[in-house]
């Protein structure tokens, strides 16, 4: 079935660079003439879902519709898609005029009809008196403008831009924004969006995918996207937020920070383990303490502008990013306050490690590609079995060699009391940690389980 | 003082490397045919070379024409070659890139007799009988290294989009290579063809060894064999002057486009 709203589909894209997996079944359609922003940090492969669609890349498996029409084979330069590029990738020896030509006139349009075309899209992109101009005499910005006019001229069905104002100033940065959205909205083109920058995302979408590691994360609107994040990593990723363990007590009842909240979510069941995600300007913070539910004493208080950044801890040892037009004292003593509404309860996607692993004997099982010392088991050598560890009794060492399986800092997440670490190991296998001690991203670790923290449970049926 | 001493050694220094090209282009202005002796100014050998009233003028002019033609001829290919080379190279990753770099900085330092036996045994080897073709080849192995090394760093400039936007906006991957790669290389590869056209004009060794037998001569085979036959023919002193003023002025456009090329990178 071809449904005619959409104009791109595409279904279960991988791929792989040599051993390393980039895009893990990607699944996404896009509505004509809607603006979408592929969003994540580097690496997680927005931009080569991009190059796929533009055709610069090859796909290792699944297929890009457009208009329901299977594209795999065609190459580039037969694709009815023009690409904004981040540096600009304008031609030097060219003008202004020329850069935006070339496309037209490779495809042999009439002399007139391009000098009309030309003229028109360099007053879209307000760069009318330039058209004489070098291209390498022009700013950033009016390099960008030229780079966009060169993709328009050619009336593409959809116009791809990698991170076209990433190389913009800031305030560049902003009116570049208006004036994109303003077009989109004037043209009626189906915009593809890259960028690394959710406020820029944000400001320009009308759908936002999250990606991260190859896979998408979460697809909405930005309002969803913000107020509602799916997991841990867009909570984390998009705006600022205060991600704590909580424990759903029953439907409408959450606890966290040792406190019971009312909140809106159902359907979770009784004593459950959940994420909970509360943004810092939903944090209400007063120094009548009366009407409060919570409370807290002031650690730090940094203007920022707009608002000032609260850090306050709470009574129950939990550290909480508050903001407020208000400018409170550190060591002051405030209430705190936050409306059911804006308790984003989540799903825990695990709560503790699980790993396979095979017996090597009665005392020691394999799993992550090394052999663990266990607690003495009745189990045969080569037994294939379920290994669990809770995620405090994981122990990160500085040196790699003091561990029995080396891993890198791969995405820390702070819970409040505690890091929570995603530890990518050698083999390549994600291991969760919970921990005081303060890592950063990237660091090289050894990893230490203790015999009696490992469990050790049969496969389940 | 010490500038002085400083500016005395640059002076000796310069003299002692120009003093045998000058001497010639001096004595290129008198009518003995001892090189050495003044006989008074004269123009006479200028006129001679040109009106052809040498002896044995008709080899000379030969030997000149293929100096020439080979040279024009091996630098096109070599351009050719090594452009399509330093692309190639260019988007090779790590350490296949820097043996490649490697394998092609080895023929610039090999020895030129080397170079030039070794051909010559491989042209033996392979029985292909050895002329014009033969020389033009060995040139074109000898010369495409340096128009390689001429153009890389023009492609390292480009930005590295450029081709996919060509491809992009509707090109063709041959009109992406025409109308987009090479106008941006077009400096480098000029360089490359005069460095290329150079080294070929003044190659002794390699021509030697790969011109066979059947009497073709460029003008260093002829003035190597016209010396052994009894001191050199006056008239090659003016020839000899003429080609350094041309060999002169070609490294002085090289030299004057390299440095606008690096002020347009500076100024990006």
């Amino acid at each position: 079935m071809v449904n005619r709203d959409v104009i791109i589909d595409i279904r279960h894209l991988s791929k792989s660079f040599g051993d390393k997996k980039v895009l893990d079944d990607i699944n996404f359609y896009i509505r004509r003439g809607e603006f979408i922003t592929l969003l994540g940090p580097s690496g997680c492969g927005k931009t080569t879902t991009l190059r796929i669609i533009a055709g610069f890349v090859e796909p290792t498996e699944g297929q890009v519709l457009l208009d329901g029409k299977d594209i795999s084979g065609i190459p580039p330069y037969q694709r009815p898609l023009n690409t904004v590029f981040q540096r600009y990738a304008l031609f030097p020896h060219l003008d202004v005029y020329d850069n935006i030509a070339f496309g037209l006139k490779l495809k042999n349009v009439p002399e007139d009809e391009i000098d009309k075309k030309v003229r028109k899209v360099l007053k879209l992109v307000s760069m009318s008196d330039y058209e004489s101009r070098d291209v390498d005499s022009l700013s950033g910005g009016q390099q960008q403008r030229v780079a966009i006019a060169r993709a328009l001229v050619n009336q593409p069905k959809v116009l791809l831009l990698d991170e076209p104002l990433a190389a913009l100033d800031l305030k560049m940065r902003k009116d570049m924004q208006i004036e994109l959205k303003e077009m989109h909205e004037k043209l009626g083109i189906t915009f593809i969006y890259v960028t690394h920058d959710q406020e820029e995302a944000l400001t320009l979408s009308d759908t936002i995918v999250v990606m991260n590691e190859g896979k998408i994360q979460q697809i909405g609107t930005p309002t969803d996207i913000y107020n509602e994040p799916q997991n841990e990593f867009v909570a984390d990723f998009i705006g600022e937020s205060n991600i704590l363990n909580g424990t759903m007590l029953c439907d409408r009842k959450v606890n966290f920070v040792d406190h019971d909240f009312d909140c809106v979510d159902e359907g979770f069941g009784e004593n459950v383990p959940v994420d909970v995600v509360v943004r810092p300007e939903d944090v209400e913070i007063r120094k009548d303490q009366s009407k409060a539910e919570f409370f807290g004493t002031v650690s730090s208080c940094t203007f920022k502008g707009v608002f000032y950044q609260i850090f306050v801890n709470t009574e129950t040892g939990f550290e909480l990013m508050v903001q407020n037009y208000r400018k409170y004292d550190v060591g002051e003593k405030v209430g705190m306050q936050i409306q059911p509404g804006n308790i984003q309860v989540m799903r825990k996607p695990r709560i503790r490690n699980t790993f396979n692993g095979e017996i090597i004997d009665n005392t020691h099982v394999c799993f992550l590609g090394e052999s663990f010392e266990c607690k003495p088991t009745e189990l045969k050598a080569g037994t294939e079995v379920k290994v669990e560890v809770e995620f405090k009794n994981i122990d990160l060492q500085d040196h790699q060699e003091e561990g029995t399986v080396n891993g890198e800092v791969h995405f820390i997440l702070y819970k409040g009391d505690h890091y929570h670490l995603t530890v990518l190991t050698e083999s390549g296998e994600h291991v969760y940690v919970d921990t005081q001690d303060i890592w950063d991203k990237g660091d090289l670790v050894g990893i230490n389980i203790a015999a009696r923290d490992i469990k050790i449970g049969k496969i389940d049926e | 003082m010490k500038k002085f001493l400083a500016q005395t050694y640059l002076w000796i220094l310069l003299i002692l490397l120009y003093a045998p090209l000058i001497f010639i282009a001096i004595f290129s202005f008198t009518e003995a045919r001892v090189l050495g002796n003044w006989t008074g100014f004269s123009t006479q050998l200028y006129e001679n070379l040109f009106t052809g009233n040498v002896n044995g003028s008709a080899s000379l002019i030969s030997a000149v024409r293929n100096t020439f033609i080979i040279a024009i001829v091996a630098a096109l290919i070599s351009t050719v070659l090594g452009t399509l080379a330093a692309i190639g190279i260019h988007n090779l990753r790590g350490r296949k890139k820097s043996t490649m770099l490697f394998l092609n900085n080895i023929p610039m330092l090999n020895p030129d007799i080397i170079t030039g036996v070794s051909l010559f045994l491989l042209f033996v080897f392979l029985r292909i009988s050895q002329g014009y073709a033969t020389v033009v080849l060995a040139h074109v192995t000898f010369c495409t290294p340096y128009v390689v090394l001429s153009v890389l760093p023009r492609i390292t400039q480009l930005s590295p989009n450029t081709y996919e936007a060509a491809l992009d906006l509707g090109a063709t991957p041959m009109q992406a290579l025409w109308k987009v790669i090479v106008p941006q290389l077009r400096p480098g590869m000029v360089s490359g063809f005069f460095l290329a056209f150079t080294m070929s004009l003044d190659d002794f060794a390699v021509t030697f060894f790969t011109r066979g037998t059947i009497g073709l001569d460029t003008l260093s085979t002829f003035i190597y064999t016209d010396a052994r036959k009894g001191g050199l023919t006056p008239e090659l002193r003016p020839l000899m002057t003429l080609i350094f003023l041309i060999i002169l002025i070609l490294l002085v456009i090289i030299n004057v486009r390299q440095a606008k090329q690096q002020n347009s990178i500076k100024n990006k």
